[in-house]
């Protein structure tokens, strides 16, 4: 009997045998037969067919397999009875038994299973289980730890100081948050922008501040904060911008909502549905409204960058709790000015310092824990990595990283056994961590970063993360290269929270009001014209941008304009069988490329080797470093490369259904003869 | 005052500053690779002219544009275009439009402002510039298509097909080639009886032949059925020829109408082949709609991206406008087509007149069969072959030489078959040899009147305007520098059939062409993976010729095949690199 190949610390719960699994992508409702085991970690189907030989692939996640469902990454699970589905929450198998089980995943894959084959009781258990489990697992993954160097993770002082020199920042860490007295919502340190003693030679100091708009906040706390909004706004040169997200953009809960029509346009179950919901694609599309609230986003964040970039105005972008939306926009602006944030490890930086450190509630908004209650879900880290992909999409040669990389990222967050995502902040990690846990023997948990890469992929897989199309920077000679300041300083997010049940409320009330007046004086100041004048003057300040040469090494700014804002397609097509192209897409455009790269590094190796003083001389471009992706060279990739790969598909065309259902045209004209003359001869 | 619009299938409206790739959609003032630098550069003298081009008018006047403010400047219209500089500020504003795009000159505000401007347009465009143009190529352009040779290449005549000279004078057909293909069995006085029962005399013609299967395509036009249901033996009897001629076991005629359209036809005098007249056919409607709702459907595009882009609502607008619908729709019949014929099922298609959607569907399909379509040079003999040669109507349904605008007959029926294959190019970026320049060129030329190749609506009005001696092709032109138009990434696979995927998933607006002028619309000259590929074969070429140095230093004799290493060839690179490693 098979039994499927348990991770360390995994444990099987049950099984049941025969399942019957549907391909997909067949409409004769053929499938494989074989074994549904539900273990801590995942639900996973073992077919009774030998495996087919071409399982060595090379972009292969190495915790879980194209029929393995991680516990966590279960969306929904529909239990059909007689042509109707319902939907089985919380483990409550009703009385009836299902004769087929649907899952919906939140990585947009769908399984469908025909139970009627195994025992009753044995499938009830493997349903239950799947949809009941509220354990988070982790395991003891041993990591190579070959990236956690690399990328700052922003949980010591240390990482916040080199972060400030790196920018150049006029900013005093404070470390009196270091116990979570101040905040617990707050890691232990806060930033403070220094009494500005201003600092003449480089007057323009640029700095988001992202703070919560309750101002409930402890005396302590308090105090540091108002002596920090008075540093930034009064002894500064440059006056502050409030910026309050809660008024401007969608809140959790319409994200949320969006989200949810959005992504079952992509939970396609068969093709008829496919088909059907072609028809109206693209108003479909948009009645979910999740474009345009990527594209409000881009735009906010334009606006910020403006505000800093043009009007030398620091910013302050305030929501209720600090950690959502100002998240997004916080990161996003760093991501357009500062090029660091455009390289993988920078990348990777910026989320631990925007959202890990910045407390970002993941545990909650990702429902890890598969509540009931709503009110705090919301696909928030998923929003801000749609934005950074229209970006990446708009501009290619200026990021690092790739598509794939942002689509596994956004994967990897349903994969219980990274401390990244599990928890809703620092202090939560940090007590959840230290505290004994019966699975382990001796001290605290360790549980592995998401940024160790090596635990879900090798190397050779890890290769795809890159971009191969980035421009990294050429570097100058010294001689040449003139000791220029750099234009202005980047943007530090000043992460600052309060307390959610302070003990004195209210006690500081009079302070809080004249906080509240100050910044709202400051915003009037500020705000130039009618509500629609911002928008007016971002665009120009886009098209003032357009207008320069594109440096990739710059300012980045996205094009906001309708036929600009895409779908990512990579992340959402890639398991719907439909729209394989095969033999096309972009996959074929980057294996020429790939092939040709490795032709010249062969070349320049064979020079090098034959004189190397000839080769020293010969042209070093920065792309000569980069990785070569090995594609399958047996047979044709499907446009969905490197995802789903496996074409069970012959050559044969899909031939488009229910095509009349989506054009009928009403108007007189369509019934008109194409000719109007129309003379027919020989009658 | 006078508003110049141009024809809505070419948006080329204006050029602001910041978009210098539309400044000159035509490569005509300025060289297409000129950088954002060099074209503000431009001498605001004299544009340079065409050969044969002479000035008619200049004149200063106000230029509205409709992305930025009105701009004061001069204006020159020639025989051949309309041409506007703007005199003052260092904001560079030109305008070229060939006179063959102007759709329409309306004149605005009162009585008093009927300028000579509106006349001199009109003047001008009742002649076509391209008897008048004195360009010189080294190619001559119209001999890339010969009939006969293209036949033979596709295998043709052999034991089933045989070549007739039939209509050499136009007698048989007026809107037909002279060379046609038929069964072999067909006698020429089968010709002519079934001519009497097909519209317009467009007999069921070969258009091409599958090598392996000997499965075929026919195109024809609608069968005279009439009210009455009325049969014809000749014309059943042949189309059993076709049938037989591979075998194929039902033959299958894709009528590329919605079903309720061809029942109406019955009541003008055609139909389709009804079932019991043609036991031995099946017949498939494609539901592709007419040439009006098609040009109504463009013009619901233009409205929303001219002259600003729609924004908040722009996917329920795009939606709304049906266009990609159609795309798809005209994708999938294509798809269908290619589909039956590699599976070795002959196919006959047909519209009304079948010279339209008809068209659209056989050269699509031959696209996706034959991969000698998707080269520079195959492309071209496509459409002279499947469009020119059988009488797509280019003079009716782009208006040339015409002065009614809202004329019945005009259509983008050849933009949409464009758009159709710039779409399959976006999906398979490494299968064409050509770029989507040749298609905008292409397109751009469709309008401008500057080359003869796209006039008149058929061979036989072509041979009596003499257009082969009096104009220059578009050919002459685009084979004179292939460069431009050449895909890097081309991959050739000779046996390979394409089937683009049809869905709106992956159908997408094609922003270059439609909406290039737009400033703010982002444009590339060129993508990034291309232009980070040309580069590496640069540096390639520098290595091989680096190795190449080092080996003539050791004065081996050996190495002497490696001479030829300096050209640039991407589709044997691999050969090429394990013969330079050898020597090692």
């Amino acid at each position: 009997e098979k039994h499927p190949d348990l991770l360390p610390g995994e444990v099987e719960f049950c099984s049941a045998n025969p399942i019957l699994k549907y391909t997909q992508d067949d409409l004769s409702q053929r499938g494989v037969f074989g074994t549904l085991f539900c273990t801590n970690f995942r639900v996973t189907f073992i077919s009774d067919e030998k495996p087919q030989e071409k399982t060595d692939k090379t972009f292969k996640n190495k915790l879980y397999g194209e029929n393995d469902i991680p516990l966590m990454c279960v969306d929904h699970i529909y239990g059909v009875y007689d042509e109707k589905r319902k939907l089985i929450t919380g483990g409550l198998v009703k009385n009836k038994y299902p004769s087929k089980m649907i899952i919906h995943c939140k990585d947009l894959r769908v399984f469908q299973f025909s139970l009627t084959f195994s025992k009753e009781e044995d499938a009830k258990k493997v349903i239950c289980l799947t949809s009941g489990i509220k354990c988070l697992c982790m395991y003891f993954v041993s990591a190579e730890m070959q990236w956690k160097q690399e990328t700052v993770m922003f949980d010591s002082p240390e990482d916040w100081t080199q972060e400030m020199k790196r920018t150049k920042a006029n900013c005093r860490l404070v470390t009196e948050n270091e116990n979570f007295e101040l905040s617990q919502r707050y890691f232990l340190q806060l930033l403070l922008a220094v009494e500005c003693l201003i600092n003449v030679t480089n007057p323009k100091l640029s700095i988001v501040l992202t703070v919560n708009s309750t101002f409930t906040l402890t005396s302590i706390f308090f105090s540091f904060f108002f002596r920090m909004i008075n540093a930034v706004a009064h002894n500064h040169l440059y006056s502050v911008k409030t910026e309050d997200l809660s008024e401007s953009l969608p809140n959790i809960q319409d994200i949320q909502q969006s989200y949810n029509k959005f992504k079952q346009f992509f939970l396609i179950e068969n093709s008829t549905d496919f088909w059907l919901s072609d028809v109206k694609w693209f108003s479909s599309l948009e009645s979910s409204g999740w474009l345009d609230i990527i594209r409000q986003c881009l735009q906010k964040a334009v606006e910020v960058v403006e505000c800093l970039e043009k009007d030398n105005t620091n910013v302050l972008i305030t929501e209720e709790e600090g950690t959502d939306l100002c998240c997004v926009i916080s990161s996003l602006a760093q991501i357009m000015l500062d090029p660091y944030y455009r390289t993988l490890m920078g990348f990777q930086s910026l989320v631990q310092k925007e959202w890990v450190a910045g407390c970002h509630a993941f545990l909650d908004r990702c429902n890890h824990l598969h509540q009931k209650d709503k009110e705090y879900h919301s696909p928030v880290f998923l929003l801000f990595l749609e934005c950074v992909w229209q970006l990446v999409h708009q501009h290619s040669p200026a990021f690092q990283f790739s598509e794939t990389y942002l689509t596994v990222l956004s994967d990897s967050v349903h994969v219980p056994v990274f401390s990244t995502f599990l928890f809703n902040s620092s202090h939560h990690r940090e007590s959840v961590m230290k505290a004994e846990s019966p699975l382990a023997q001796s001290g605290p948990l360790s549980c592995p970063t998401v940024w160790d890469w090596s635990v879900q992929f090798d190397s050779k897989a890890q290769n795809f993360f890159f971009n191969p199309l980035y421009l990294e920077k050429v570097k100058h000679d010294r001689a040449v290269r003139k000791p220029h300041k750099p234009k202005h300083q980047r943007n530090l997010s000043l992460p600052s929270s309060a307390f959610k049940t302070p003990p004195k409320k209210g006690f500081f009330k009079d302070e809080t009001d004249s906080l509240k007046k100050m910044l709202r004086v400051k915003r009037l100041s500020r705000w130039r014209g009618s509500p629609d004048a911002p928008a007016a003057t971002t665009r120009e300040f886009f098209e003032s941008w357009q207008h320069r040469p594109l440096d990739y090494h710059g300012l980045l700014l996205p094009c906001l304009d309708g036929p600009a804002v895409h779908i990512w397609m990579q992340r959402y097509l890639r398991w719907i069988p439909e729209v394989y192209i095969l033999g096309g897409g972009s996959v074929a455009v980057m294996t020429k490329l790939m092939e040709l790269l490795s032709q010249v590094q062969d070349l320049k190796r064979v020079l090098e080797q034959r004189d190397s003083s000839q080769a020293a001389k010969l042209d070093h471009r920065p792309y000569f470093q980069h990785r070569l992706l090995s594609f399958d060279s047996s047979g044709r990739l499907s446009s969905s490369f490197p995802f789903a790969y496996t074409c069970y598909r012959s050559f044969k065309p899909i031939i488009p259904t229910g095509l009349m259902q989506s054009l009928m045209v009403t108007d007189s004209l369509a019934s008109q003869e194409d000719e109007a003359s129309s003379v027919v001869s020989f009658v | 005052m006078s508003l110049v619009e141009v024809e809505e299938a070419n948006p080329v409206m204006a050029s602001a500053p910041i978009a210098p790739y539309n400044s000159s959609p035509l490569g005509n003032s300025s060289s297409p690779n000129a950088s954002r630098e060099s074209l503000k550069m431009e001498p605001l003298a004299d544009v340079a002219m065409l050969p044969g081009e002479e000035r008619v008018i200049d004149k200063d006047i106000i230029y509205i544009c409709p992305f930025n403010a009105a701009v004061k400047g001069k204006v020159f219209i020639t025989n051949y275009r309309l041409y506007f500089k703007n005199t003052d500020s260092e904001m560079p504003v030109t305008l070229d439009v060939p006179l063959g795009v102007i759709s329409r000159v309306e004149k605005m505000g009162g009585a008093s402002s009927r300028g000579e401007n509106s006349y001199g347009l009109e003047i001008t465009c009742k002649q076509l510039f391209a008897f008048l143009s004195q360009e010189k190529y080294e190619e001559n352009g119209w001999n890339v298509y010969e009939a006969m040779e293209e036949y033979r290449r596709q295998g043709v005549p052999n034991s089933e097909w045989r070549v007739t000279f039939i209509n050499k004078n136009y007698e048989l057909c007026d809107t037909y080639p002279t060379i046609l293909v038929v069964p072999y069995k067909a006698t020429d006085e089968d010709l002519k009886r079934v001519a009497t029962f097909r519209s317009r005399c467009r007999i069921p013609v070969l258009s091409w032949f599958h090598k392996e299967n000997h499965a075929v395509i026919m195109r024809c036009s609608q069968p005279l059925v009439g009210m009455s249901g009325k049969r014809n033996k000749d014309d059943e009897r042949y189309l059993d020829l076709i049938r037989e001629a591979n075998g194929t076991t039902k033959l299958t005629i894709y009528d590329a109408r919605p079903n309720v359209n061809a029942v109406a036809n019955k009541a003008t005098g055609g139909g389709y082949e009804g079932d019991d007249a043609y036991q031995n056919a099946e017949l498939v409607f494609l539901d592709i709609h007419n040439i009006h709702v098609m040009r109504e459907s463009l013009k619901k595009l233009k409205d929303i991206v001219y002259p600003n882009v729609e924004e908040s609502h722009w996917l329920s607008s795009l939606e709304s406008t049906h266009w990609l619908e159609h795309i798809k729709l005209v994708l999938s019949g294509a798809i269908q087509v290619a589909d039956k014929v590699s599976s070795g099922s002959s196919v006959v298609v047909h519209c009304s007149d079948g010279w339209d959607r008809t068209a659209q569907l056989t050269s699509l399909a031959m696209l996706m069969l034959d991969s000698y379509y998707r080269t520079l040079r195959g492309f071209q003999v496509l459409l002279e072959k499947e469009w020119i040669g059988f009488g797509h109507k280019f003079a009716s349904r782009i208006g040339h030489g015409d002065k009614n605008h809202a004329d019945q007959d005009r259509s983008p029926i050849f933009v949409q078959f464009i758009d159709c294959v710039w779409q399959m190019t976006k999906q398979f970026p490494t299968a064409f040899e050509f770029n989507e320049r040749l298609l905008v060129v292409i397109l751009d030329h469709l309008y401008s009147c500057r080359f003869g190749t796209f006039l008149y609506n058929c061979e036989s009005a072509r041979e009596s305007n003499n257009v082969r001696a009096k104009t220059v092709s578009l050919w002459s032109s685009v084979n004179s520098d292939t460069s431009l138009y050449i895909n890097p990434f081309y991959t050739p696979e000779s046996s390979r059939v394409l089937y683009p995927v049809a869905s709106m998933r992956h159908l997408e607006l094609w922003v270059t062409y439609y909406i290039r002028w737009n400033p703010r619309i982002q444009h590339q000259q060129q993508s990034p993976v291309e232009q980070r590929y040309k580069e590496l074969l640069v540096l390639r070429d520098q290595y091989l010729k680096k190795l190449e140095e080092l080996q003539l230093s050791d004065s081996a004799p050996s190495s002497t095949h490696l001479t030829n290493s300096s050209t640039p060839n991407a589709a044997t690179p691999n050969q090429r690199i394990t013969h330079l490693q050898t020597p090692f």
